[in-house]
């Protein structure tokens, strides 16, 4: 089970920003090992944020993305007290979910 | 006609904005570049990790860190980053956090540090105190060095961190002071901190532990010290040395009232 995200979440006027922080090796599968064998690609391919259950956004990533990467959108019309679902999946099939609260 | 002072206005725009991109040094841009990544520092993961593992029973004897003494009674963590490196009673050892916290894994979890000294950075245990590293450190953040030197054995290793400071040795016959000793030195676009005086809030001594945005790893500062004796070619000094810790004291005490920015972003 990949370590969970960090996300905040405040709103300020009628939008709110987002700011998530994930755990992840985002492996290129280009690099190469001690030994020169090629270390698998591993990396997250698809990213989706949710406002109080209702999709808002979802972005494809690929391995071009940093290791821990940090992803900061703003959403229209989010309250404070409102529910901000972020989830990731890797090319392993690998999911993590996480929410936070508008503040 | 419009026209025309249209594009006379273009072009003065064009011309102010050459010339401000000209004065921007490369250190400006750098910090620029810092305080875009600084709100979103992975850091802030490692501390997460750190305060879990603290908080977690482990080890052979199943127990929590939660007992440890850091200097400021069993358990206190808050404000013990910026007395770090001190002398212990128990130990009878000058120790920096990392050092302290083998101690601590030792006593009360059954660890082994032999064990846990000789793991690559990075890799098993290794990797948890580079957790533990940031969540305590972060504890801190904002707080101002205070290294206490009441004790002989702090004083003696002040004198002993001096001393390795100004070490010239190796193939290129550097020391410690060859980059860090003087004011305005770079290795290529980096500033280095002086280390020898109070570089500034969160410089220098008061920037580590640190994300390395290149490693896209938690450095503590046995690793850092490590590195640059790497870059010295020197020898590996082994972890939590007395050399290393002796160097602790001697770049925290001059770094006396700076700001702690624990756990840093660092490229």
């Amino acid at each position: 089970m990949a370590d969970p995200m960090r996300i905040r979440a405040q709103a300020a006027g009628d939008k709110a920003t987002v700011r998530v922080l994930m755990s992840h090796e985002m492996e290129t599968g280009l690099r190469k090992d001690a030994s020169g064998k090629a270390i698998p690609a591993w990396y997250i391919q698809e990213v989706t944020a949710q406002l109080n259950g209702k999709t808002v956004m979802t972005a494809q990533w690929g391995p071009s993305v940093a290791k821990n990467p940090f992803l900061q959108f703003s959403v229209k019309g989010a309250k404070a007290g409102d529910k901000i679902t972020m989830s990731w999946i890797d090319n392993k099939g690998e999911k993590r979910t996480d929410e936070a609260t508008v503040s | 006609m419009r026209t025309l002072w249209t594009l006379i206005a273009v072009a003065t725009v064009a011309v102010s904005t050459a010339g401000l991109a000209q004065q921007k040094s490369a250190s400006d841009a750098i910090a620029e570049y810092r305080a875009m990544l600084a709100d979103g520092n992975p850091a802030d993961l490692f501390e997460a990790k750190g305060e879990e593992l603290w908080k977690q029973k482990r080890g052979p004897k199943n127990v929590s860190l939660e007992q440890c003494n850091l200097g400021k009674g069993a358990g206190v963590v808050k404000g013990a980053f910026v007395e770090l490196p001190r002398w212990f009673a128990d130990t009878g050892r000058v120790q920096d956090l990392e050092s302290r916290l083998l101690t601590c894994m030792e006593t009360l979890q059954g660890f082994d540090s032999k064990v846990i000294i000789n793991t690559p950075f990075g890799k098993g245990e290794q990797a948890k105190i580079e957790s533990l590293v940031a969540w305590i450190s972060a504890e801190s953040k904002g707080m101002h060095f205070n290294l206490p030197q009441a004790h002989t054995a702090e004083k003696t290793a002040y004198e002993l961190g001096k001393r390795a400071f100004y070490y010239r040795a190796g193939p290129y016959d550097f020391s410690c002071a060859s980059c860090h000793g003087q004011e305005g030195k770079r290795i290529r676009l980096q500033d280095l901190p002086d280390l020898t005086k109070n570089p500034g809030d969160g410089v220098g001594f008061a920037a580590w532990p640190a994300y390395r945005v290149s490693s896209g790893e938690l450095w503590g500062m046995q690793r850092r010290l490590n590195d640059c004796f790497r870059q010295q070619r020197f020898p590996y000094p082994g972890y939590t040395s007395d050399v290393t810790v002796a160097l602790g004291v001697y770049m925290g005490v001059n770094a006396k009232g700076a700001e702690s920015i624990a756990p840093a972003l660092k490229r």
